[in-house]
């Protein structure tokens, strides 16, 4: 569905992406990891179209991003970010609703399909409780999962996900990429940045491994997921086993200093 | 589906309060504009002020044959100009206040964030002071409205040269332009001797003496404004969600900022320009619209020009026709609308906790 061609992206001096090439296919779940500051949100920013990469083509079925209107790519792409602040006190429905702005032409109500798209959005991220409370009154993690479910009120063939699940509890956060998951098993594409290397180990299929903007191990993650990828990239000490409970390769750490 | 039900219900609710808001609001804008002509120094009875209305706008002249042809001048050339500009003018602080809330992502933003007022009474204070009068009553508005959209441009440029149009930027750059201002404004008047009184009248602002073509000009930026915030109204539900994601939901965030902002802004400066600085109607009103209807933009702005145009016209109503002598109109607005912000405000705390 995507794919990057030499793509370079620097914030003024700084390069933040240096010659970056991949290719993203539907049906996919990616995972996308590697230390603070090695270009993981920028990339995600550069496929949204949100940025422009500065020399290299971003290619959507074919065509360059650019060449698409931003309604064309918000009915393609739906973007769910790390941080969410509103000040405003929209409903969380009204929240979710605003997912399916991209498909409504303006001045148009929604209508019933939009109404139980969203209906059936919010009772999949366990939300119905919550569709007619104030969203700047939730905590962070429950305003986080009406963030997701608005991107998925989107009905998009991509999802982004940018550390969407930093703010929520083991539980939320297995149910938000269960979701997730769903949506890459059913043909689309799922791309997810995550701090958690276990749970990106857990539902990625493919891996790409990002270091100082450029792309470290890209594969299967079987192939990528690796003690020595781990310890050239994070420089950390770490074993990688598949583990029978959860029929996933995990991870453990080691302590960097003994006290 | 019990919980199927009562959100489709809910919805409907809101519909429903959103229509019972925009009529009632119209009906009582028509009321307060009928009493408004008929109270006064001279009495007018409402009889005869429908009469004169209904004459004036069918150009049936018969229908107000048997009214005095004073009142009928009193209403058509003296009030009802007035009336109609101070509505004017609330609705178009209250419209421009509610975008400039949602494009900032700040509740407490209103139509002079950017400086528009400052500038506005930059101009004026120079025109006033030099005693400008080349151009008739619109010397001094000129003024007022040059400074207003120069302020504006020079706020605008500062933060497009910071990078991005972020909130906090524009705000940052709308306060340091706006306090370089108002210590001009306080150099002119402590020059101008005479005409002091005449700057620190204006400053307060004043619906007095207003004519038809007031009344036209503040129309024209009011139906502007309305237009344009009514066709950006879901993007700027949107840009709530802040600017990457409405991006990714297909607006172009930097794009519709700027086109909203210059919008508001020259809404505004009409406003100030015509009338002088009226405080609070810009801040106070969306607040109190977002109360009853929601934060949707699409809702918002409508109800807040209706609630805008009433209060405004309460307001100077109040000053001209009930209170034994007139008070400047920006100071009843500042004197009643911040001690409520504040009440409204402590109640907003008390109902979070």
């Amino acid at each position: 569905m995507f794919e990057l061609a030499h793509i370079s992206f620097a914030h003024g001096a700084k390069t933040v992406i240096d010659d970056v090439s991949l290719r993203l296919t539907r049906g996919c779940f990616y995972g996308i990891i590697g230390p603070n500051g090695s270009g993981k949100t920028t990339l995600i920013d550069l496929l949204t179209g949100h940025l422009r990469p500065d020399s290299g083509r971003v290619l959507l079925d074919g065509r360059d991003l650019r060449d698409f209107s931003r309604k064309a790519l918000a009915r393609r792409i739906a973007l769910v970010p790390q941080d969410f602040r509103i000040n405003f006190p929209y409903s969380c429905r009204e929240v979710v609703m605003m997912g399916r702005y991209p498909h409504i032409p303006r001045f148009t109500a929604p209508a019933a399909a939009d109404r139980q798209m969203v209906n059936s959005v919010l009772r999949q991220a366990s939300l119905t409780e919550f569709a007619h409370r104030p969203v700047h009154q939730l905590s962070g993690g429950e305003r986080q999962r009406v963030v997701f479910a608005r991107s998925l009120a989107q009905d998009t063939e991509a999802l982004l996900l940018d550390e969407a699940t930093a703010n929520l509890d083991v539980h939320h956060a297995l149910a938000l990429l269960d979701l997730a998951a769903g949506r890459a098993a059913a043909g689309r594409l799922v791309v997810a940045v995550l701090q958690d290397i276990n749970l990106a180990a857990m539902y990625c299929g493919r891996l790409v491994v990002m270091q100082e903007g450029r792309v470290f191990a890209h594969g299967p993650l079987d192939e990528v997921l690796t003690e020595q990828t781990l310890h050239a990239v994070f420089k950390v000490k770490a074993r990688v086993a598949r583990h029978a409970f959860s029929g996933a390769r995990q991870v453990v750490f080691q302590r960097e200093a003994v006290v | 589906m019990t919980t199927e039900v009562e959100r489709s219900q809910d919805g409907a609710n809101i519909h429903r309060c959103f229509w019972a808001m925009t009529i009632g609001l119209v009906l009582l804008l028509l009321a307060e504009v009928v009493f408004a002509t008929g109270a006064g120094f001279i009495r007018i009875p409402f009889r005869d002020v429908v009469r004169i209305m209904a004459a004036e706008l069918t150009g049936m002249e018969h229908l107000a044959a048997q009214v005095e042809a004073l009142s009928r001048v009193v209403v058509a050339d003296v009030r009802l100009p007035r009336i109609v500009t101070a509505a004017l003018v609330g609705g178009g602080l209250a419209v421009s206040g509610a975008m400039f809330q949602g494009i900032l992502l700040n509740p407490l933003a209103d139509p002079y964030t950017l400086g528009v007022s400052a500038g506005a009474a930059f101009g004026a204070s120079l025109a006033l002071w030099l005693g400008i009068t080349g151009l008739g009553i619109w010397s001094v508005p000129l003024f007022a409205f040059a400074g207003a959209t120069a302020t504006l441009a020079a706020v605008i440029y500062l933060t497009a040269g910071s990078g991005d149009f972020s909130s906090s930027g524009l705000i940052l750059s709308g306060i340091i332009v706006a306090a370089i201002l108002s210590a001009g404004v306080s150099l002119v008047k402590y020059l101008a001797d005479e005409q002091v009184g005449i700057i620190i009248f204006w400053l307060m602002g004043s619906f007095v003496a207003k004519t038809w073509a007031e009344a036209g000009v503040v129309a024209v930026a009011l139906a502007a404004g309305l237009a344009v915030a009514l066709f950006f109204s879901r993007d700027l539900n949107l840009l709530a969600l802040g600017a990457r994601t409405a991006g990714s939901l297909g607006v172009s965030p930097r794009r519709v900022s700027l086109v909203l902002l210059v919008v508001a802004s020259l809404a505004a400066a009409v406003c100030v320009a015509v009338s002088g600085i009226i405080g609070f109607v810009g801040l106070l009103v969306p607040h109190m619209v977002r109360f009853v209807t929601g934060p949707d933009h699409r809702r918002l702005i409508p109800v807040s020009a209706l609630l805008g145009a009433c209060l405004l016209l309460g307001a100077d109503t109040t000053t001209r026709a009930l209170l034994p002598q007139e008070v400047p109109i920006g100071v009843i607005t500042a004197l009643i609308g911040g001690p409520f912000f504040c009440y409204m405000l402590r109640r907003q705390r008390l109902g979070r906790e």
